[in-house]
């Protein structure tokens, strides 16, 4: 496949906005102000691209769920909180062709109807911050944003908002939480962001790489983008790759590829010449697939039928010579550090899961641990808290202990007692000290 | 819940800040990028830790007081995010990422040899104020893994030798 969101990658002043418009830039922003918002809408829905942030959402449905006799304002918001262990393909857009995520932010807002936008970024991201605020300034000065839009009488500002450090905030409701100036506190939802959004209005969120996609469907139609991977599993996507293998780096593909290809053909096979064990396919969030499974397609529907996900498309490669036990312990470690705290499932939980695995670690594995581990599991997963964190440490912590069981075993049958604790003892100063009783 | 040690809590030093013109200004014109002025907090926050270095209760009482919020709510904002330095900081802050891609390929080794040239463990400062040492969680490079920030810069496929090269090079600067 000849590559469309990386195309720009290695060439000279590749972020330029002269080098964008020689690649016909921009024209996919000129096309969609002709054609007006429903019109774009439909050829992004008939597109069939679905959001590259994780959950495979179908773009054109999620725009179309803007109320549309809403008087306004509305947003839309680019998500950019690239977070996701595992996960390194947003900021490859940024670096090399930002105009596209700007372009693509343009014709989204312009779909519906909003004349604010936000990119939320990662606070560790300065460098890429400051591209964006680049890439904006000379959109702006080129007349693609900013008051009248080209003489179309649409305006449209775009501002780039830094996070501070929090995983959560990539969560879509969070994230909003976090525009507005407050603490990283996922929502309830319903209602959902698209009626009920950033500052109570109607917002549509979507990913960089989602937005990076748009300009392209214009201009080359919704035909040519279906024609890439399968059914409802359409268009290029970006794999990030790394881990244990010759070639870490982020590869583009169609839909549909399979994990075998990734893993051996793009990014060079296992390093070292070693095995593979076991992968993540998208993001330490999605179950792991352990090597016989390397032959699924790498979509949203195999990985489903997978019982795991595509997620963000961040593949992790384990070689044979690591420890299942202990990667189960780092993703806990993760997730206890970057939940939000609100729910007991998930805040005790995460807890209670790094607990267990660093005592496994530290060689006094008890035989009810695995058990113990896949019950917490249970609890804070399948829609039992405010938002997805609690599935996205329970899910790949229990395909761990389900499918490396052994491993476990192993720990806990060579493991020693844990020496006694010396628990403080309170001072007991009589009855006289108490409260009267 | 990201929680902090005790031994990290922010000195309650009583410290005033007054914003000068400069700073008036760029306030000013973050809060009209936002309907509300709650809105403007996190990229005011960002522009006072750049300008003071961190966020001393001093600034959280003036941020606060700019925005019309409590400190109490400013204050629970800044602790909830990872980077905003609630303490002064040292020169240079080594973030080290310990998540899979980078702990499987090396950050171990850095890690260690980290704090043995340094003689600090994570979250410790050395005594002349260089550096810090700061475990934190994937970066977003795994693909060049093991990454290690060093206050805004990445510094990616790093080895102990590349590693002794920047921290040579660091402590040459001061
Ligand atoms: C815990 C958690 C973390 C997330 N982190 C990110 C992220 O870093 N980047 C992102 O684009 N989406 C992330 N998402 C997904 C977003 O909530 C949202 O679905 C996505 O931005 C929608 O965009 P899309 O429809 O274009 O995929 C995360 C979701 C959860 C539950
Ligand atoms: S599931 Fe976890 S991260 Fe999500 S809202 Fe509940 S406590 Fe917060
Ligand atoms: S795992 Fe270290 S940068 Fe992602």
């Amino acid at each position: 496949m000849e590559p469309v969101l990386l195309r720009a990658r290695g060439a000279a002043d590749s972020r330029a906005i002269t080098t964008y418009l020689k690649a016909g830039g921009y024209e996919g922003w000129k096309k969609a102000l002709a054609m007006g918002p429903d019109a774009v809408t439909k050829e992004v829905s008939d597109s069939e691209l679905r959001g590259r942030g994780g959950a495979g959402f179908p773009t054109g449905r999620k725009w179309s769920f803007v109320p549309k006799d809403h008087p306004g304002p509305r947003y839309l918001v680019c998500n950019a909180d690239e977070s996701e262990p595992g996960t390194f393909k947003d900021r490859e857009i940024i670096e090399y062709d930002p105009h596209q995520v700007i372009e693509g932010i343009a014709i989204a807002s312009f779909a519906i109807k909003a004349n604010t936008a936000y990119i939320y970024i990662r606070g560790e991201f300065v460098r890429w911050a400051r591209i964006l605020e680049e890439t904006i300034t000379e959109a702006r000065q080129h007349g693609f944003l900013g008051k009248n839009v080209l003489g179309s009488g649409f305006d449209l500002d775009v501002w780039v908002h830094r996070g501070a450090g929090a995983y959560i905030c990539g969560e879509e409701t969070a994230l909003l939480e976090s525009i507005e100036g407050k603490r990283g506190f996922p929502r309830l939802k319903p209602p959902f962001p698209a009626v009920v959004g950033l500052f109570g209005k109607p917002t549509v969120i979507n990913n960089v790489e989602t937005l990076a996609c748009v300009p392209h469907i214009i201009t080359r139609g919704a035909a040519w983008f279906a024609g890439i991977g399968r059914a409802k599993n359409t268009g290029p996507k970006l794999f990030g790759v790394s881990g244990h293998v010759n070639r870490p780096g982020v590869y583009e593909l169609p839909l549909g590829v399979t994990f075998r290809e990734i893993i051996e053909e793009h990014a060079g096979g296992v390093r070292g010449g070693r095995k593979l064990k076991a992968f993540f396919p998208g993001g330490s969030s999605a179950p792991v697939l352990t090597a016989a499974e390397v032959d699924v397609k790498a979509d949203f529907d195999a990985c489903a039928e997978a019982k795991t996900m595509l997620g963000s498309g961040g593949i992790i490669v384990f070689d044979d010579s690591v420890d299942m036990v202990e990667v189960a312990d780092n993703v806990a470690h993760f997730y206890a550090h970057e939940s939000c705290g609100q729910c007991t499932p998930c805040r005790e939980g995460s807890d209670w899961c790094m607990d267990i695995l660093d005592r496994l670690m530290a060689g006094h594995g008890l035989p009810a641990d695995p058990d113990t581990l896949l019950r917490i599991c249970r609890f804070a997963s399948g829609g039992m808290t405010i938002c997805p964190l609690g599935d996205a440490f329970a899910l790949p912590i229990t395909s761990l202990v389900t499918k490396f069981r052994d491993e476990f075993e192993r720990h806990i049958a060579a493991a020693t007692p844990l020496p006694p604790r010396k628990l403080p003892v309170l001072p007991w100063a009589g009855p006289k000290a108490g409260f009267g009783i | 819940m990201s929680t902090r040690p005790i031994e990290a809590a922010p000195p309650r030093t009583v410290q005033t800040v007054t914003f000068d013109a400069t700073m008036d200004a760029r306030i000013a014109e973050l809060r009209q990028r936002y309907p509300t002025s709650r809105a403007a907090l996190l990229p005011v926050l960002w522009l006072c830790q750049e300008r003071y270095g961190w966020i001393s209760p001093g600034v959280i009482r003036a941020v606060a007081e700019r925005l019309g919020e409590s400190p109490a709510f400013v204050e629970g904002v800044v602790t909830f995010y990872t980077m905003y330095q609630t303490a002064p900081p040292a020169r240079y802050v080594l973030q080290v990422c310990t998540t899979l891609s980078c702990a499987w390929t090396g950050a171990r080794e850095l890690v260690a040899h980290l704090k043995e040239r340094l003689g600090i463990g994570f979250g410790e400062t050395t005594p002349d104020g260089t550096f810090q040492l700061v475990g934190v969680q994937c970066l977003g490079a795994c693909g060049r893994a093991p990454v290690i920030q060093i206050n805004d810069d990445y510094y990616e496929d790093l080895d102990v030798a590349r590693l002794d090269a920047i921290l040579d090079e660091l402590s040459g600067r001061r």
